[in-house]
């Protein structure tokens, strides 16, 4: 007998089994997997009042004890107080991880004032632990009532996500359902000679075995942008060839999860082993083992007999005389490392046949109508043969840009006839799903003795592992605005980005400008220094001001929509090198062998990407006299529920509470691009903006007057609302023209000459977002991309060993930025409105991540004056720079 | 996560119980808080046997002054027992709720270089109990019992039951210094110095097995230097570079020498 939330269950544990599947089989879905290693704490839950991370807690142990979960805790009408501390605060963001944080915050033990030590068994990826320490401290960051834009109002689903009952991907499943599971490569590059499924296809309870010769013959990319053109069409749902360690190279349908993997196990493969080749610049060489030669030109690689992905070749102005001209040049070669999203959510995706036959997938997903797109173009469907739809999504951070479960889990339903799910593990996630593009950026930048650029010259190699997805987008992007900063008569591109025999890299946060940006602010920061200017000096002489063109390594075409919507760059230089001027907050260590620095540096991102990235929406009166809002974006933490219920109640001139949100369904609307590119706020947002703004010009048509949370009030006649539904107002946004937005990152720091160890004293970021519409909300944004990014610079690095295998599987050896390891960052937003935006805002959840690497390795510099080339910036990295 | 191929989760009673539930064959493992054997795959298990129900005290403290540690004995009991206990729990890369459940002697079994109950008992001069299938008891010290990554000397069938920290030890002076890449990550480096009628300074984390060096009293720089050069291999892997291992720590070492000669 266990003792769950107060209720006993007679339900027996598995031998095997862990207590996190088991309380879930029994219905208690709070509890939920972010690791399924003891890592991560989502799972936490109180076994006799004792908190214990329940994936690695034996299920039978619990055997007459107690179990209590954060749904067991407190309910939204009675919640726990740490559950209300945590809604006031807004103290999460995707929400994944918050039931096991307010599940570990509710126990008084350790009784232990170190919060980093106190939370370092509960990671989140998405706030930068700021907001958390709040809600610990009772701080309260959230208003309440009232619509007006500007305003810090919490997430609609706040209530429901501390105390456990928002519903998540897996959370909700259709009984009976099936589980898959993959086998994967593991050789970086094979050909598949013979693959024998009969011993797995007799494995009890197993239901359908998936291999290459049972998928259709279609190449695709599980990169999903509008124009499905944009990315390589180089993979297949299963492949005869292997081109990565890891790759799927079959799955297995079975009753449970052990049933399926024990088969996976039984099949056997015959590999004919093929060479490979790791490093980017060697698989341009000629003689490189070619990874996708098979491939003819209808797959849109720019040269597959060089394993060329794409590439970009450009100059404006002339680089030689340039360079001539200036007194002084830099140059050097800079280079990043793998890195995993780390969503708290993995992967996963669940199917199953509706009452007219219809296939619906709910997936962890930030594109389900991209997706459902490619989907109908897989499985032979039409678009009305497939519904795609989310939960809310446990975090993305361009990692869920991709089709990476879905075409399997929806083949296998059509084959069964039954509802199959697919979870993927944090080691799949980590070691097979695609990373950050690793790139190599050489920079060589000249200026007159003013420090007036003369010429601008960017060298980048991309590694875009075995397959081409996001690698030309990733690439372009990477090259533009980072270049484009800058107001130089001379510049010169030249890109490529490269087939390997790694994991594929991705869409990341950032989409290739933090890794380009790393290279050029380091070397804009070493032009400074030998120019004697001040680096802030160095940057206000050369940023663009508007009424300058954006030019990277080409004039601008005609018809480009990009524009200076609203500037604020130079604000947000005076912010953050104010902000550094302040104390710093941690004080700065003593001792000789410490040196401390500073540094900084500048991103620019266009607000939407490029070439269409459109929103559909609608507004609906009802006839009770509330709103529904219809939108297709997805919601993952970035915040857009929250801005567009602001958004829709101050058109409205009603209460957010009046206003419900349907979204990210492809019946919701007709279509959405996603919730990628930053564009959640200023594309969809705009869309509903506009439709509620013509649902109110539709109210007051029907009945002139002052709008009102309940009627329409004219003089001393008042029509209800409820007299007035239902009605309907839609509108769309086409993402074109495009503004630009602007972070400038600024830290000191200390590093210890002796174990090269790095202590962040001070840590400021200025942001140019137009009108904040919710700065709670903004700030969580910028603090958590600050985070995330300072993982990146500082320790965060997926490893591969000489065989192409990722060695880093899990969280212990992955390191995920802890609350130890983040230090307080001041955010700082400068004071413009934009044209396009609504209400003048515009895009900022990726953008605050691409300055910080630059920044901390420039503060690096200045402290021990080596120059650091590569991330990240570990420890024993630094103390070897010292030596 | 779900052993799924496990079928049988036995929990004996006794010894013979349990000689009798755990043959010792590769099919079969021992069970203690299941924190590290619940967070990986482990696809070749049909059998988990079940420590926690012999009743192991955590602790005793023996009449001679000297302490057994049972080997069920969770992290968190064992935190409260002495500072130096504390800090070495606080080496784990596991938090707090892993102190719940996690024990010392699957710790030590697990044979980490960063197994923080290994750099403990070895720093302590502690010595393994190993329970034989026939009755049989043997002694050794956990500084040898732990031979390499993820390696011991255990033989098949055999059960560490606890491990004996001599009164010696417990009434040393000891101090102990952490490096890791992360304030809170797993260990690059942990450091114990012991001082009583001599000094051992034990190495953990930073190489493969523990490293006990034992001085007849508290060493100059170069004697401690030529002590630690006598490392065969600094261990490799994502929690830091073998050089810097090496360097940190040196650094370390001449800082509890320093400390304790004070």
């Amino acid at each position: 007998m266990i003792e769950i939330n107060g209720v006993e269950t007679d339900a027996a544990p598995r031998p095997g089994q862990c207590l996190r599947t088991f309380l879930r089989e029994q219905g208690n879905t709070e509890v939920k997997k972010g690791c399924d290693a003891g890592d991560c704490g989502a799972c936490s839950v109180l076994v006799d009042g004792s908190a214990v991370h329940s994936c690695v807690y034996p299920a039978q142990r619990a055997e007459g004890r107690s179990v209590t979960t954060a749904a067991g805790l407190g309910t939204p009408e009675d919640p726990h107080p740490v559950q209300q501390r945590f809604v006031d605060a807004g103290g999460f963001q995707c929400g994944f991880c918050t039931a096991g944080f307010v599940v570990t915050a509710s126990t008084p033990e350790p009784d232990d004032p170190d919060l980093g030590h106190r939370f370092k068994g509960n990671l989140c990826r998405c706030t930068g632990y700021r907001a958390i320490a709040d809600a610990l401290g009772g701080r309260v960051n959230t208003e309440k009532g009232g619509a007006a834009v500007g305003r810090s109002l919490p997430a609609p689903a706040g209530m429901r996500i501390v105390t456990g009952r928002e519903s998540y991907t897996l959370d909700d499943t259709p009984p009976g359902v099936l589980h898959l599971a993959a086998l994967r490569s593991p050789h970086a590059h094979a050909r598949i000679r013979a693959i024998d499924t009969s011993a797995a296809a007799a494995v009890p309870g197993v239901r359908l075995v998936l291999t290459h010769q049972d998928v259709p013959d279609r190449l695709f990319s599980t990169a999903r942008h509008e124009n499905r053109l944009d990315d390589p069409d180089d993979t297949r749902m299963l492949d005869p060839v292997v081109r990565f360690v890891g790759q799927r190279v079959a799955a297995v349908v079975a009753e449970t999860v052990g049933a399926a993997e024990r088969a996976c196990r039984e099949i056997v493969v015959d590999y004919e082993v093929l060479p490979a080749v790791l490093d980017p610049a060697a698989a341009l060489e000629p003689g490189a083992p070619v990874l996708h030669g098979d491939k003819g030109p209808e797959a849109r690689i720019a040269d597959a007999s060089r394993n060329l992905v794409a590439e970009l070749h450009g100059e404006v102005g002339d680089t030689g005389s340039g360079f001539a001209a200036a007194e002084t040049v830099v140059s050097g070669t800079w280079t990043t490392q793998r890195v995993s999203h780390g969503q708290l959510e993995t992967h996963g995706a669940v199917g199953w046949l509706d009452e007219t036959g219809r296939l619906v997938i709910r997936t962890s997903t930030q594109v389900p109508f991209l997706v459902r797109d490619e989907l109908c173009r897989l499985l032979d469907l039409p678009r009305d043969g497939v519904r795609v739809l989310t939960a809310r999504v446990g975090g993305g951070f361009g990692g869920k840009q991709e089709l990476l479960t879905e075409d399997l889990v929806g083949l296998a339903v059509l084959r069964l006839g039954r509802p199959v799910q697919w979870e993927l593990s944090r080691s799949e996630s980590l070691a097979a799903l695609p990373c950050r593009h690793p790139m190599r950026v050489g920079v060589r930048v000249g200026a007159t003795r003013d420090g007036v650029l003369t010429a601008l010259a960017v060298d980048v190699l991309s590694d875009a592992g075995a397959y081409g997805n996001h690698s030309p987008g990733v690439m372009f992007h990477g090259c533009h605005e980072s270049i484009g900063l800058y107001r130089c008569a001379n510049k010169k591109v030249d890109a490529r980005a490269v087939y390997t025999n790694n994991v594929p890299s991705g869409a990341f946060r950032g989409y290739g400008l933090g890794q380009v940006i790393f290279g050029i602010e380091s070397a804009l920061d070493e032009l400074a220094r030998e120019l004697g200017l001040d680096p802030f000096t160095l940057r206000r002489r050369n940023v663009v001001v508007p009424g300058d063109p954006v030019v990277s390594g080409h004039e601008p075409l005609p018809d480009d929509d990009l524009r200076y919507g609203s500037y604020g760059l130079d604000q947000c230089l005076d912010l953050a090198e104010s902000g550094l001027r302040a104390a710093d907050d941690v004080p700065a260590p003593q001792g000789d062998e410490w040196r401390t620095g500073e540094g900084m540096a500048v991103a620019m991102i266009a607000t939407i990407p490029p070439r269409g990235h459109f929103a559909e929406a609608s507004v609906t009166l009802e006839p009770d006299g509330t709103y529904t809002v219809r939108v297709g974006t997805a919601e993952f933490g970035n915040g857009t529920s929250t801005v567009h219920t602001q958004l829709a109640a101050t058109v409205l001139g009603t209460e957010p509470g009046r206003v419900r949100l349907h979204q990210s369904d492809t019946d919701a609307v007709g279509h959405d691009t996603g919730a990628f590119g930053s564009a959640g706020s200023v594309v969809a947002g705009k869309a509903v903006h506009r439709a509620a703004v013509a649902l109110r010009a539709a109210v007051l048509e029907k009945v002139p007057g002052r709008l009102g949370p309940l009627g329409v009030q004219d003089g001393d006649s008042f029509t209800p609302l409820t007299d007035l539904g239902p009605l309907t107002a839609r509108a769309t946004h086409d993402g074109t023209p495009r503004s630009v937005a602007f972070n400038v990152h600024a830290v000191r720091l200390a590093v210890h000459t002796g174990t090269g160890e790095i202590r962040i004293l001070r840590s400021v970021q200025s942001a140019d977002a137009g009108t904040v519409l919710n700065p709670e909300q903004l700030r969580g944004q910028v603090e958590g991309g600050v985070a995330q990014a300072l993982g990146t610079a500082l320790f965060e690095e997926l490893r591969v060993d000489e065989a192409g295998a990722i060695t880093t599987t899990v969280l212990r050896n992955y390191h995920l930025p802890q609350f130890a390891d983040v230090p307080r960052t001041e955010v700082y937003f400068a004071a413009t409105a934009d044209d396009l935006g609504p209400f003048g805002a515009k895009s900022m959840s990726e953008a605050p991540y691409n300055p910080v690497a630059p920044a901390v390795a420039n503060a690096v510099r200045d402290a021990i004056g080596v120059r650091p080339h590569s991330l990240p910036l570990t420890a024993d990295r630094v103390w070897r720079l010292t030596r | 996560m779900d052993l799924h191929t496990v079928t049988a989760l036995h929990r004996p009673g006794d010894r013979d119980g349990l000689a009798a539930a755990y043959p010792g064959g590769p099919g079969s493992a021992l069970l203690a808080g299941g924190t590290w054997l619940f967070s990986e795959p482990q696809p070749q298990l049909r059998e988990l046997v079940d420590l926690t129900g012999l009743g192991w005290p955590a602790l005793v403290h023996e009449p001679d002054g000297g302490l057994t540690i049972g080997a069920t004995c969770t992290l968190a009991e064992l935190a409260a027992e002495a500072p130096l206990f504390r800090q070495c729990c606080r080496a784990l890369a596991g938090s707090f709720k892993i102190w719940h459940t996690a024990t010392v002697g699957g710790n030590i079994c697990l044979a980490l270089p960063a197994g923080p109950m290994t750099s403990l008992s070895a720093a302590l001069d502690g010595v393994a109990v190993l329970w034989g299938p026939a009755g049989t008891v043997r002694r050794m010290p956990v500084a040898e019992f732990v031979t390499g990554v993820r390696t011991t000397a255990i033989r098949p069938a055999e059960v560490l039951r606890a491990v004996e920290i001599p009164a010696s030890a417990l009434r040393a002076r000891t101090a102990l210094r952490r490096a890791a890449l992360t304030a809170e990550g797993r260990s690059g480096s942990v450091v114990i110095g012991c001082l009583g009628e001599s000094f051992a300074l034990t190495v953990t984390a930073a190489t493969e097995r523990p490293h006990r060096f034992v001085f007849p009293a508290l060493p100059s720089g170069p004697e401690l230097q030529a002590a630690l050069d006598g490392v065969p291999t600094w261990y490799d892997d994502p929690h830091g570079a073998p050089d810097w291992r090496a360097h940190v720590t040196a650094r370390l070492a001449r800082e509890i020498v320093a400390e304790l000669g004070a």
